[in-house]
């Protein structure tokens, strides 16, 4: 493997996305600057080393795809699939995100500071998500493990058909989807909520999050409940 | 007093006994039939055409004397890595959790030991089938199970499945009788419960968005691995062109013959078309796109023989692959279970319950018991023997029109016994120069 440097500055104005994404993929550590992303896509995607790398500007979809054990902070906006099927280590995005962020992770913690659009944890199999705003619709639909906390308020249908993921939300929620509802919050559930926030430097008090989680009504097929499939 | 005569009872053609058991079956359980497997009435297929073979205006080669090549490279449009097959066969995505250990074990002994490769299927990879495959395709699934960047890179090829021919727009499907403690832990999921999973990929809709996900794909694994992109035989001449214009390396079409673990019966047999129908279209796109020879088409659904090999390769298809038929080649449905079958209320060749997880041949089961059955070195040897016998009879049909490789086969080899297959394969009916349509 190449060995690079503290704070190695890749450009992709000058660079091309698999000389960039080849430099971050085979270093066994350091610190890296992206300059100039331009909104492109697939940008520090399968990483695998604990290296940390800072974009300095928007990106577009699957920023970060299959992440493990590096750190990627986005100084900007994220296309679809940010930290898509991430494994492990650290995503954060400074702005907003759009759909499907998170989709299918497996491990790690994705930050997204701002809003998340539709789909935010779609899928989700034990990745960690953090929304400093609020997300879309059909958030954390089919979402089997892990945990979504959100600041902010949860667009319609949220946890449509969940399996066993965790969900906690501070404000609104428009609408739960099929088997998802609300359930109590007791002190490990407060407990691990302020471990998240606080992974996630983000600022609120656990006592004014709601949990959602399955009723587990779906789980073996029953023609009673057609009417949710 | 005399009997009046009548007729003797008739049974309706509409209302057969079959239909009959299926109305009264779902009267008493309200519930749908699912099952495994692909079409199973009859539809156009391959045994609709026949070669012409040589004659004055082309000439022969001799059997066992000029050889005929079957090799085909798969995947070097983009791939640095493309797949270097000695037979055109490969073998379909089945995956750990449909099947037992031992059957995917058995079917990377065959397909490895003739130079081929297995795929995956909706799971996951487990080291066992790593192990056991020479070549290996990955599948990433709507679902995503087990979908890790280490098994992606320790592939040798990804194919992203956007349907399959038994439910082109629907998702998997494993009752909870085979999700055991292994096949949970491998899909994230809770031991024993029913897993129907998505029919769309979570973070891609359209052919914008897969040329994306194709580029994510190549950039995680180096742009080293061909990437297929497999789709249920629906409207195959678009979808290929559009498969292509993604960036595929490599289109999967799957005909409705094709198998599946578990589904509804209604959609096994009303969604897709004949494999038959498929494979012309695929074919078309791919020639109007200027690219053949440079994106391998590979057709599947309902291959048996080395004639349907064949006829596929004909019309237009680089490879087929196998799934149906290598399970019954390592023990699927074999008359050896009749009794284990009756007490199933079923028969041997007629097994399709293949959910229910009590497969007496061990293998579409997670039972450890019956999984013991099937002997993974002696299963992988009927493998092998099986794919050596469709080799053979490919290039038996090739040298008798006149080819000195298998790739070479083409259209104008074959005629039509029917009308349908003469204008799904587009070829002449038999005795004719009519293709319908032209």
């Amino acid at each position: 493997m190449t060995v690079l440097l503290a704070n190695t500055v890749l450009d992709l104005g000058v660079l091309d996305r698999r000389a960039v994404n080849s430099a971050l993929q085979t270093a066994e550590q350091g610190s890296f600057r992206m300059l100039n992303p331009g909104g492109g896509h697939a940008l520090a995607c399968g990483l695998r080393t604990p290296v940390e790398v800072t974009i300095d500007g928007h990106v577009g979809y699957y920023c970060g795809g299959m992440n493990e054990h590096a750190t990627v902070t986005v100084q900007g906006t994220a296309g679809t699939g940010v930290a898509e099927n991430m494994m492990s280590g650290e995503v954060r995005v400074r702005g907003d995100a759009s759909q499907s962020a998170g989709a299918s992770g497996h491990g790690g913690l994705l930050v997204i500071e701002g809003d998340a659009a539709a789909r935010c944890g779609v899928s989700m199999k034990g990745i960690d998500i953090v929304v400093g705003g609020s997300v879309g619709h059909m958030s954390a639909f089919m979402a089997q493990a892990g945990r979504m906390v959100v600041l902010g308020d949860a667009g319609a249908d949220l946890g449509d058909s969940i399996y066993e993921a965790r969900l906690y939300i501070r404000g609104a929620v428009a609408s739960l989807g099929a088997d998802c509802v609300e359930k109590p919050v007791g002190d490990t559930h407060l407990a691990e909520l302020a471990d998240l926030l606080a992974r996630a430097g983000l600022h609120a008090d656990p006592a004014e999050f709601r949990r959602y989680g399955s009723a587990r009504q779906l789980y073996h097929f029953n023609v009673d409940n057609v009417g949710a499939y | 007093m005399t009997e009046p005569v009548r007729t003797i009872p008739r049974h309706s053609a509409t209302f057969d006994e079959h239909t009959l058991s299926e109305i009264r079956r779902a009267a008493a359980t309200g519930v749908y039939d699912i099952r495994g497997g692909g079409a199973k009435r009859r539809v156009p297929c391959f045994d609709d055409l026949v070669f012409l073979g040589a004659s004055i205006s082309r000439y022969p080669l001799e059997g066992y004397r000029e050889a005929c090549g079957t090799d085909v490279v798969l995947g070097d449009r983009y791939a640095s890595k493309p797949l270097h097959l000695k037979i055109p066969i490969t073998v379909a995505g089945m995956s750990f959790g449909s099947l037992s250990a031992q059957a995917k074990e058995a079917l990377g002994r065959g397909a490895s030991a003739m130079g081929t490769s297995t795929t995956t299927g909706d799971g996951g990879m487990t080291d066992e089938e790593r192990r056991h495959s020479a070549t290996l395709v990955y599948q990433v699934l709507p679902s995503r199970y087990g979908l890790n960047p280490v098994d992606l890179r320790r592939a040798d090829a990804i194919e992203v499945v956007v349907g399959q021919g038994a439910k082109p727009g629907g998702g998997g499907m494993l009752m909870g009788q085979k999700i055991n403690a292994r096949v949970a832990a491998m899909r994230t999921l809770p031991e024993g419960i029913d897993q129907r999973s998505a029919c769309r990929h979570p973070d891609w809709t359209g052919p914008d968005d897969l040329e994306i996900k194709l580029q994510e794909l190549r950039e995680i694994t180096a742009w080293e691995k061909p990437i297929f992109v497999k789709v249920g035989a629906a409207r195959p001449y678009f979808d290929t062109a559009l498969a292509v214009k993604a960036g595929a390396d490599v289109v999967v079409v799957d005909g409705m013959q094709g198998g599946t673990a578990a589904t509804q019966h209604v959609f096994i047999e009303h969604v897709g078309i004949p494999t038959l129908a498929a494979v012309r279209e695929a074919a078309r796109a791919l020639e109007e796109l200027g690219m053949r020879g440079k994106v391998q088409l590979i057709v599947s659904g309902g291959i048996r023989s080395g004639a349907d090999v064949a006829k596929a390769l004909a019309l237009g298809a680089d490879a087929v692959s196998i799934g149906t038929a290598a399970l019954v080649a390592i023990g699927d449905n074999d008359p050896v279970w009749e009794a284990e079958y009756n007490a199933l209320g079923t028969t041997a060749g007629a097994y399709d319950d293949w959910h229910e997880g009590r497969d007496p041949a061990g293998i579409t089961t997670q039972d450890p018991v019956l999984a013991a059955r099937l002997d993974p070195v002696m299963a992988g040897r009927r493998l092998r023997n099986y794919l050596s016998v469709l080799t053979m009879e490919v290039q038996t049909l090739a040298r008798a029109n006149g080819k000195s490789h298998v790739r070479n086969l083409e259209p104008e080899d074959l005629a039509a016994l029917t009308v349908e297959a003469a204008a799904m394969a587009g070829v002449p009916l038999a005795g004719t120069s009519w293709v319908p349509g032209r």
